[in-house]
């Protein structure tokens, strides 16, 4: 029912957004991706350490849900959350830096790959505790209703913070309080290499909307336009003081849970199918086919990009490591 | 001037600064209709509304958490946790979170929340509500710990945790609300990290915080009878630490106890102990005392759960031992 529904969604989406607008949608994600396949190589070199989550597979969530979303509307992640940072309007430089752990990343380096933060952007931060990200979220959603304010919170989080205290707190207290805010879970199957299935009682995770008697609606998170489409809905709810939502996002991840995992709990097989299923190639036959965008744009799209990418890396390379005299700045603000 | 008790004294700088900044809002489990289990929070409610005065589900983590959020989108959250038991549901928000995100951030957010939450033994309330977590906080980077022992300083220091940009931790003690004292009527700001010198001595060195204070100054008054002159310190806040004031007592005395209501091992007085080391080892005459809870969990039974805590005898009997 849900997903029949939602390609009504999908299809409304694609008559609302411009071609300016699917353009833009078009090279964030491509953005996404290629900085993805950047920050493996450069993790593969040493360049990048640390813990590294690759968003790569997931673009049409962050992408999508985002651009239903003003700029000044808050977003919260997790630390898989490259891609969201971007598609809220980080610059791919200022990113790559940080995972190079620079003075010029987005949090000048203190932060590394889980932890992206910029408030100019309102991109409220990545949480590497599973479900950390949910309480904050009803938390600036509850500043927003405080002062009366217009904005909303999206708040993006993997299937496995469903079975957290967190989840279920911050679902309870943003509907008793009816919170601005955008539950947006991004099921990809796994929490690391543990099934959905082996981990949560009710498979159908958007169901868990029903006890806290909020919408709960399940998307294909591989189509950007579905996804756009029902976070759209979700936005002017809360934004017109009509509460949270909850919507499940069905995606894969392209690589494995971080850059040490082997990825040996999945077959090959549905890898396959998954692949098959990519997001920006979907999105890409759309715009050929349904809007009569060319191919000569799109190769530029991507060529501009690749040129994003490269400059990101040689600004991260190039920039200067933070100095050890400042190791405990900003550790007390007084 | 007037002699109101630690009680009054908080829900007196409640309620000034709400006046003071709209920004200030208290949630928390009962503050509102239930004017607060340890009714610090009484009568608020009728005054600032449901808007400002939010009770809240049983739900510590989402509570601490909703703060943390709110704090980041420009409010003065006050989250009230029950009692500091609580607070252990809370953790992931206050350690991992609240403590962290300005360092990790590179500087870019700042968390002015104030959990204010009770702690301490004494009423039979057993292992599970007897419990004084300070050493939990005041390990963690990142939290400032206030404790305040008098009303004078509960309405200070809360008034003054109010006003600046970090978390706090905000330690009051069951056995304190009662407790009546001189308070500045109106502004009255204690800063933070000031420990104060409740009384002067030149033979020992009694360092401590929140009720054990009284402790403290009972023993301070029997030693007087025995001829020993001790001088008393309250912390008022255990990071900040003002162990300068302590190493300048402990230059004078050559002696110093701590006496606190944590459990003795790994409690801050072990780290208190640790400063006066390396702060003053050639000025002490014998080793560092600390005087504290037992290392076990708080009985139920009145005598146990007397004996497992400090006592002003205690502190003479340790004192006595040293001179």
């Amino acid at each position: 029912m849900a997903l029949e529904r939602d390609k009504h969604v999908a299809q409304r989406a694609l008559l609302t957004l411009d071609e300016a607008q699917l353009l833009d949608v078009y090279r964030k994600m491509v953005t996404i991706r290629r900085f993805e396949e950047k920050a493996a190589e450069m993790y593969t070199k040493g360049k990048i350490t640390g813990f590294c989550h690759l968003y790569a597979g997931e673009e049409a969530v962050a992408v999508g849900a985002i651009q239903a979303l003003y700029d000044k509307d808050y977003v919260v992640s997790t630390y898989r959350e490259h891609g969201h940072c971007i598609a809220k309007g980080a610059e791919p430089r200022a990113v790559m830096a940080e995972l190079f752990g620079k003075e010029t990343g987005i949090s000048h380096g203190r932060g590394g790959s889980m932890h992206l933060f910029d408030p100019v952007l309102r991109f409220m931060g990545g949480y590497a505790i599973v479900g950390g990200g949910l309480p904050i979220a009803a938390g600036l959603g509850l500043s927003v209703m405080y002062k009366e304010e217009q904005e909303i919170v999206a708040c993006f989080f993997g299937d496995g913070a469903l079975p957290q205290g967190a989840f279920h707190e911050s679902l309870n207290m943003a509907a008793l309080w009816n919170l601005p805010v955008v539950f947006i879970c991004e099921n990809n199957f796994y929490g690391m290499g543990t099934l959905v299935q082996n981990a949560i009682s009710q498979e159908h995770l958007y169901k868990f909307a029903e006890p806290y008697k909020i919408p709960g609606v399940r998307v294909d998170g591989m189509d950007v336009l579905e996804v756009y489409g029902a976070v759209t809905e979700a936005a002017a709810r809360a934004r017109e003081g009509d509460g949270p939502s909850l919507i499940e996002a069905v995606t894969y991840r392209f690589r494995g849970h971080s850059m040490s995992d082997p990825v040996e709990y999945r077959s090959k097989r549905e890898e396959r199918i998954w692949l098959e299923r990519d997001p920006i190639k979907n999105l890409r036959k759309k715009l050929l086919t349904e809007r009569g965008q060319d191919e000569t744009t799109l190769k530029q799209i991507e060529a501009e990009v690749e040129d994003v990418i490269e400059d990101a890396v040689r600004f991260a390379d190039e920039s200067p490591e933070p100095r050890l005299e400042d190791v405990s700045k900003h550790v007390y603000v007084d | 001037m007037a002699e109101i008790s630690y009680r009054e004294a908080l829900n007196q700088a409640l309620r000034e600064e709400m006046d003071r900044d709209e920004r200030v809002f208290i949630m928390g489990e009962e503050v509102g209709y239930f004017g607060g289990a340890f009714k610090v929070t009484d009568g608020l409610l009728a005054v600032y509304g449901e808007k400002r005065v939010r009770d809240t589900p049983i739900s510590e983590l989402v509570i601490v958490g909703a703060g943390v959020g709110a704090a980041m989108g420009g409010l003065r959250p006050i989250v009230e946790l029950m009692t500091v038991n609580f607070s252990l549901l809370a953790i992931d928000q206050i350690v991992n979170h609240a403590a962290k995100m300005r360092y990790m951030f590179g500087g870019k957010t700042k968390v002015p929340l104030v959990i204010r939450t009770p702690q301490g033994a004494g009423h039979q309330l057993g292992a599970q509500h007897s419990q004084s977590l300070e050493a939990y906080f005041l390990h963690c980077p990142g939290l400032r710990v206030a404790i305040p022992a008098t009303p004078a300083d509960a309405k200070g220091l809360l008034k003054s945790a109010l006003r600046q940009e970090d978390p706090v931790m905000f330690l009051e003690h069951e056995s304190l609300y009662s407790v009546k004292g001189e308070v500045p009527d109106g502004e009255h700001l204690v800063p933070f990290g000031k420990a104060n010198v409740m009384r002067e001595g030149k033979d020992v060195t009694i360092v401590s915080y929140s009720k054990c204070v009284y402790d403290s100054m009972h023993a301070a008054e029997a030693l007087e009878n025995d001829g020993v002159d001790a001088e008393v310190i309250d912390l008022r806040m255990l990071n900040p630490l003002d162990i300068g004031t302590v190493v300048e007592s402990v230059k004078k005395t050559g002696k110093a106890i701590v006496v606190y209501e944590g459990w003795k091992t790994g409690g801050a007085g072990a780290e208190i102990a640790a400063q006066i080391y390396e702060a003053a080892f050639d000025h002490l005459d014998a080793p560092v005392e600390r005087v504290a809870t037992l290392d076990q969990p708080i009985p139920y039974n009145k005598h146990l759960e007397k004996a497992a805590l400090p006592s002003a005898a205690d502190i003479v009997k340790v004192a006595e031992r040293m001179m």
